[in-house]
């Protein structure tokens, strides 16, 4: 049997364009939504496209009918099976309440994070200590290798906060970019498996540990922790958040002892991720404005002890935020 | 068979559709566009930037460095969100991004499948992605899989134009309303949906094969149900396929 298809497309048309017009005034605005009235017809719509594209497949007039059926059906089908929570995407709320909430669902993610940092870290000082030709290694920074620490901290010292004079806004924003980055990766890195992350934590312990190794050592304790206070508090953290966040996604991957798919685990943590992702962005920038602004200048222009003091008022601030907002009250 | 290049959702109504799936070089082809528009869009910045240059040179480098960050981070996501699943570079391409169910796309999901670019561009030049698009089922890159979603070809596509194709012109085998009658009823739905798709795609033949292909068609109906002379030896074969044609698919009730 052959189908009348002039009759039948003329027949059919206007409930094409009609579904077609609603598709395209939805797609114009990703927050649209429609009125229950609006879904009921709607819902018609599709079922009716639905069924004559299920009319077209039977029939020998395969082809361009049955495409563009199979597009209209498509894009609808998106619409009405959709269950997900809508509402959207809120940037603000996404910092300030679902990042703190989703860091408490995963703290144990951030934990492995700082275990893995923290044995790196003795890994790079006990390096260190037992083969002192290897801070080229250790410290790839030109900086920290072409002078001993008490030598900086007397240039330094000298310099008063000159050393930085016209470029604190490019400092301030290359630190930014270049630690975002790097916390970006190590998020990202969480779906080789979690192999990079661990690569990338350990290292940077590595890095922490030997740089830390070769001020205490050296006698310069106090400038270290005023150097590293003010923005590393909120850094380091920011860098194991990212971690955190590549754990939860290779976690995700594994799937050890969950019954369901991995494809349904990723998608139960991408709300998470996304949250995750945009609090440490904020924290970065935030890492970077102190670091270029505050955290190079020293002694005599300002005292170690108000440096170290802003740096623990920051991460007592942190950790606050961090285990206390956007909790849901009790009853 | 399972084609590998689509993607067949079957709805809770026992509807079945399929989404086109986007090949490895097309969304190659679809980046380098969008890195192009990065670039111009750089430049714009940069041009926007100059004049703060009176404030000392620190203030445009630094925004210039901090937003060119942002802008690399940030567009494919952002036009993804507010295009539905598209760049600039997959709209001139006709790619789309889409949930991989078929679903309404999520802002976390366009989040995270371009977060997860610095994973695919990995060691160099998107390899890592582009061997996920290759040896993936769906052609997905690390991104998409994380994400759930897939990279579908959206052809431009229209409800077929039969006034267009058939033409509202005189046919001659409409006339015999016997003959008519019996090619209704000798040329299978098979033939008939090969000979309309023929009609359909003529401009995409090259010449030659599009004689071959109406030449063909045309032996087959005209041994299906022999016509008089006088009503069709006018006809060129392509016109005679297009004349049977409009006799299937059309009632001529009047």
């Amino acid at each position: 049997m052959i189908l009348d298809l002039e009759r039948f497309t003329a027949a059919e048309r206007p409930h094409w364009s009609a579904l077609e017009k609603t598709l395209e005034w939805l797609a114009a605005d990703p927050g649209r939504t429609l009125s229950v009235a609006d879904l009921e017809r709607f819902h018609t719509l599709y079922q009716r496209a639905s069924a004559d594209l299920a009319r077209v497949s039977g029939f020998a007039s395969e082809g361009e009918l049955k495409n563009y059926l199979e597009w209209l059906v498509a894009r609808a089908y998106a619409e009405i099976h959709e269950a997900r929570d809508r509402r959207r995407f809120r940037p603000w709320r996404s910092v300030t309440i679902d990042f703190p909430r989703a860091f408490r669902r995963h703290v144990r993610a951030f934990q492995l994070a700082v275990a893995l940092t923290i044995i790196g870290a003795a890994f790079g000082s006990l390096a260190l200590r037992i083969d002192a030709d290897a801070k080229s290694v250790l410290m790839p920074f030109e900086g920290l290798q072409r002078e001993t620490p008490a030598q900086r901290v007397a240039r330094e010292q000298q310099l008063k906060g000159k050393q930085l004079a016209g470029m604190k806004g490019r400092f301030s924003a290359e630190l930014m970019t270049h630690n975002t980055q790097v916390a970006l990766f190590t998020l990202a890195l969480g779906m080789t498996f979690g192999i990079g992350t661990i690569a990338i934590l350990f290292y940077n312990g590595v890095v922490i540990g030997a740089v830390a190794y070769d001020y205490v050592h050296g006698g310069q304790l106090v400038f270290l922790l005023g150097w590293l206070l003010p923005h590393g508090v909120i850094e380091i953290p920011a860098i194991l958040i990212g971690g955190q966040t590549g754990f939860v996604i290779a976690h995700a991957l594994v799937g050890w002892g969950s019954r369901i798919s991995r494809a349904d685990r990723l998608r139960a943590i991408l709300p998470d991720v996304v949250a995750l992702a945009a609090g440490l962005a904020v924290m970065l920038v935030w890492a970077g404005l102190v670091e270029a602004f505050l955290s190079q200048y020293h002694e005599p222009v300002i005292p170690y002890s108000l440096k170290i003091a802003f740096g623990l008022v920051e991460a007592v601030l942190l950790t606050l935020f961090l285990t206390r907002a956007g909790r849901e009250k009790s009853a | 068979m399972i084609a590998r290049d689509t993607l067949r959702i079957r709805t809770p109504e026992g509807i079945e559709f399929a989404l086109p799936l986007a090949g490895p070089f097309s969304r190659m082809l679809a980046l380098a566009i969008d890195l192009a528009v990065i670039a111009m869009l750089d430049s714009v910045l940069r041009t926007i930037l100059g004049p703060l240059g009176v404030f000392g040179a620190d203030l445009p480098d630094a925004l210039h460095i901090a937003l060119y960050f942002a802008l690399t981070l940030v567009y494919g996501a952002a036009a993804e969100w507010f295009w539905r699943g598209q760049t600039v570079g997959k709209r001139l391409l006709g790619l789309r991004v889409v949930d991989s169910r078929g679903l309404r796309l999520e802002a976390a999901q366009v989040i995270v499948r371009n977060l997860l670019r610095l994973v695919d561009a990995l060691p160099a030049l998107y390899l890592l992605g582009g061997i996920g698009c290759v040896f993936t089922r769906y052609h997905q890159r690390l991104g998409d899989l994380a994400a759930g979603t897939i990279v579908v070809r959206t052809p431009r596509v229209s409800p077929p134009d039969l006034d267009r194709l058939l033409g509202g012109k005189y046919n001659s085998l409409a006339e015999s309303r016997h003959l008519a009658a019996r090619l209704r009823q000798k040329v299978p739905p098979e033939l008939a949906g090969l000979a309309l798709e023929a009609l359909l795609r003529r401009d995409r033949l090259n010449p030659t094969a599009r004689l071959e292909v109406f030449s063909e068609l045309a032996g087959h109906f005209r041994s299906l149900v022999p016509y008089p002379p006088e009503l069709a030896e006018q006809l060129g074969d392509e016109q005679y396929v297009r004349d049977v044609i409009a006799v299937v698919y059309r009632s001529f009730s009047g």
